[in-house]
């Protein structure tokens, strides 16, 4: 299958990347990984007039710790960075849960996480890690850079809040207030396909009480959920069976899923709460 | 997001880009229009049919090559993004005399039935073994979960990609060699 015939650009800077968005405004699509967008190019889903290729803009890929512990994952930093990255490994629990069980192996050689948020898709995993953790989006564009909390990115399925004149730079998750833990938690099918339910956990304890917690849900509404109340329920106390159940309930209530081939509105909220159980009580919220 | 057309893009001299690529150790000069994605350059454009299109969707992994080192669907990449870069295909693996250990192990242990499956099956397991040169039965799972077939049941492909790791082992650090370098994309 091919796309549609488009204008090819591949800007070797941010002022460069900046001019064309300029010029084409949103005739401009951007192509990072493009493990999202070329297929749905090829299916003629996305017919863009202009492709900007930003994957010759050096100094893109990083993800790292600001000094007071903010992690800044930049546009083109791909999965599989993720997946294999220590910092992670050693501070991001629910991220580095989160990496492996992106797509597959091929598929996070060359996609992004910044990308996959900008996609807006309801089944990305990304986006319910953001909103778990209480992140935001940097968008860069002539009027200078603006924040964008995870909560207001996306508009809907595969519609985000940036203008077509700007671009999505990092994606940041804050400082830990506490002991940071979590996991994320995906039923899929088979490796590769998209969720049937995925459930984001971020907590953060200090003096054996959870100071901050996040929870939100991928695949079960029309966009990634943020499941506040459910989160609510576990704050200013130890973690304990009743309160994790409280949470699972809340979780559950606040999916907002269709019954398709993946399973039933009722399975998929099962789903969530079980998760919320498993991934709290059993052990699997790994400390960082 | 707005994907509505208000100019028409025509075909023009313009519109056809030069890339340098470096296929299988080889520097190629080719022209491709920007929507060729890097599996017709492969199979059309460098006559290398090694690379299969199996369902052209990014689900089953049959167009597998090593891109700079990493595996990628190149039914995924336009080829124009390969400009610049290197690019293993299974013709880059070995040759008629001389296998791989991957391609040994495949035979030694019956990983093939059609054969289909097989060229991005070996570059996926050929990754894995660049980076772990010693992987358990689930590192090799883990590695192949992104392509699929139809024949085997996994269980052959699996023992084959042991196979290999085993001999590369066997066989030193200069048999395990591989031009391809782990640097990360950017």
């Amino acid at each position: 299958m091919y796309p549609s015939k488009f204008g090819y650009e591949a800007p070797r800077s941010l002022d460069e990347l900046s001019s064309l968005l300029n010029r084409y405004g949103d005739d401009a699509k951007i192509l990072a990984g493009g493990q999202s967008l070329v297929p749905m190019m090829k299916l003629r889903f996305a017919a863009p007039e202009v492709l900007v290729d930003i994957n010759g803009i050096p100094g893109l890929d990083y993800h790292r710790e600001d000094p007071d512990g903010t992690l800044r994952v930049g546009a083109l930093c791909r999965h599989v960075t993720l997946e294999r990255s220590a910092l992670l490994a050693a501070k991001h629990p629910l991220m580095a849960a989160a990496a492996p069980l992106i797509a597959d192996p091929m598929v996070r050689s060359r996609g992004t996480m910044v990308g996959s948020i900008c996609h807006s898709d309801p089944q990305g995993d990304w986006a319910s890690v953001l909103l778990a953790l209480g992140g935001h989006m940097v968008a860069l564009g002539p009027r200078g850079r603006r924040t964008i909390a995870a909560g207001h990115f996306s508009l809907g399925p595969f519609q985000n809040a940036l203008q077509p004149d700007e671009i999505a730079l990092e994606a940041v998750i804050p400082a830990p207030t506490g002991q940071r833990s979590g996991t994320y938690l995906k039923l899929e099918r088979r490796v590769g396909d998209f969720a049937t339910a995925g459930v984001a956990m971020a907590l953060e304890t200090s003096d054996g009480r959870v100071v901050r917690a996040g929870i939100a849900l991928t695949g079960v509404g029309p966009s990634n959920i943020a499941a506040t109340e459910a989160a609510q329920a576990l704050v200013g106390k130890p973690l304990s069976e009743e309160s994790i159940e409280q949470a699972a309930q809340l979780a559950a209530a606040a999916a907002q899923p269709r019954g398709d081939h993946r399973g039933s509105a009722a399975f998929k909220r099962h789903v969530v709460a079980t998760f919320i159980r498993r991934g709290l009580a059993r052990g699997e919220a790994v400390a960082a | 997001m707005s994907y509505g057309r208000s100019v028409e893009v025509v075909e023009t001299a313009e519109n056809v880009r030069r890339i340098t690529i470096t296929v299988n150790g080889e520097r190629r000069v080719v022209e491709v229009e920007p929507r060729l994605l890097l599996a017709h350059l492969m199979r059309e454009g460098l006559g290398l049919t090694g690379t299969h299109f199996g369902c052209d969707t990014t689900n089953c992994g049959a167009c597998t090559v090593l891109f700079d080192g990493e595996p990628i669907k190149s039914c995924t990449m336009l080829a124009v993004q390969a400009d610049g870069h290197e690019v293993t295909s299974v013709e880059g693996l070995g040759t008629h005399s001389e296998l791989d250990p991957v391609q040994e192990g495949f035979q030694a242990e019956h990983g093939l039935q059609c054969g289909f499956c097989t060229p991005g099956m070996m570059m996926a397991s050929k990754a894995l073994l660049n980076r772990n040169a010693s992987p358990t039965e689930e590192d090799v799972r883990w590695a192949l979960s992104g392509n699929l077939c139809r024949c085997t049941g996994y269980q052959n492909i699996v023992k084959a990609v042991l196979w290999a790791a085993d001999k590369q082992r066997l066989s030193g650090p200069a048999a395990a060699g591989d031009t391809s370098s782990e640097e990360h994309v950017s």
